[in-house]
């Protein structure tokens, strides 16, 4: 009985510190260029590229089956970043996959949501809160204005809304492209937009 | 010599695991769908099982036996084959990306292949040394993915068969395979002759 317990104990010990040993002997990490390029990326998850996500559509930029000009919500700045990384050529967004947009959120009104759930089994990222015959919601922060949850609702009731730009929202402008209408500072913002600085 | 190549004979052809001794129906019936995920999961099976049956023939030769424990077998071998196939897919992973990838998910699946553990306990019954039961591993191992790959060629012609209707499906798929294993049968022959 014990010898038993015993036997078999060790085996288990000896087969744990074996495949501890191999674990970390044959560590694999994955693909870096993978996840840079991963990272880059909007992550809309909107499947615009023609992947089911964004990972995906990296590794197949990362295996040279995809183009780097195919993800719409990263905008030219993601393209230029791709190229800088990958040491290609920058090159125009492909129409075929939708064109640029200023990011934007869903919003649903919520007088004409019938709770039909069917944008909830659409949106990629769970950004819509809600329950069968019950009012649906989205969580704006979590939103990346992918639109897929437009097409399916049965009384159109999403519309996607551009974000405003808001102390929480407000990021560095790109040095080449500042845009007439968008506060370039924090001061500017405070002070009531780029309005009063264009006065 | 001709023991060993006796060993081979019987496992591959006449006593196959899959269609004469009705083990590892699982994955016969369940990755048949396609030549190519069934090619990967007869490369994956065959280095599995001739690896773990020798491994559980250590096992139980050195462990088990000075110690008089052979009712822990069993459960010994199933610990054994777990770490195997754990251990394999580590090794695969590192060594060789392409081969994990053709691998894939049948490399874990295998640990619950039943022609595994019966290979090893078969070894035990009849009372194979070393060198046998890697060969009869290996044998059991070619022989599953003998009619493992000729059974995927197969469904994949069928698929495209007009098939009657009542048949269709899984139907059609139980009714060749048993047709197969008639036709294994006739193997059993080639002991006489």
């Amino acid at each position: 009985m014990l010898s038993a317990i015993l036997a078999l104990t060790a085996l288990a010990v000896v087969f744990g510190l074996l495949l501890g040993f191999a674990a970390v002997r044959f560590k694999v990490e994955a693909d870096p260029v993978v996840d840079q390029i991963d990272a880059i990326l909007p992550q809309t998850q909107c499947g615009q590229c023609g992947y089911p996500g964004c990972r995906p559509y990296a590794e197949a930029i990362a295996s040279g089956e995809a183009d780097i000009n195919q993800c719409p919500p990263g905008g030219e700045a993601g393209v230029q970043a791709l190229a800088d990384l990958l040491g290609r050529d920058p090159k125009p967004i492909n129409p075929e996959h939708g064109e640029i947009k200023p990011k934007m959120v869903a919003v649903i009104d919520e007088q004409l949501c019938i709770g039909c759930t069917l944008c909830i089994q659409a949106c990629p990222v769970d950004a819509i809160l809600g329950a069968a015959k019950h009012m649906h919601t989205v969580i704006e922060a979590e939103c990346t204005g992918c639109e897929l949850c437009v097409p399916p609702c049965p009384v159109d009731c999403i519309a996607m809304v551009p974000v405003k730009t808001e102390i929480a929202t407000w990021k560095w402008p790109y040095p080449e492209s500042l845009p007439e209408d968008q506060p370039t500072s924090l001061a500017d913002l405070l002070t009531g937009g780029a309005a009063g600085r264009g006065a | 010599m001709t023991e060993y190549a006796l060993i081979l004979v019987s496992t591959v052809l006449v006593n196959n695991f899959v269609l004469v001794k009705f083990l590892g129906l699982c994955p016969f019936m369940g990755v048949s769908r396609k030549l190519e995920t069934a090619t990967g999961m007869a490369l994956a099976t065959t280095f599995v099982l001739t690896l773990s049956s020798v491994c559980s023939y250590l096992a139980n030769e050195y462990l088990l036996a000075p110690l008089g424990l052979e009712y822990l077998r069993t459960i010994t071998f199933i610990l054994v084959i777990a770490v195997v196939v754990q251990f394999t897919e580590m090794v695969v992973h590192k060594t060789s990306p392409l081969l994990y990838q053709v691998l894939g998910i049948f490399l874990p699946l295998i640990t619950t292949n039943c022609a595994v553990l019966g290979v090893a306990l078969l070894n035990v019954q009849t009372q194979h040394g070393f060198i046998e039961s890697g060969l009869y591993g290996f044998g059991a191992a070619v022989g599953f993915s003998l009619v493992l790959i000729l059974f995927a060629a197969m469904r994949e012609r069928i698929a495209v068969a007009d098939v009657p209707v009542p048949f269709r499906g899984p139907s059609i798929a139980l009714v060749t395979a048993g047709l197969m294993s008639v036709a294994f049968m006739g193997f059993s022959g080639l002991v006489k002759g």
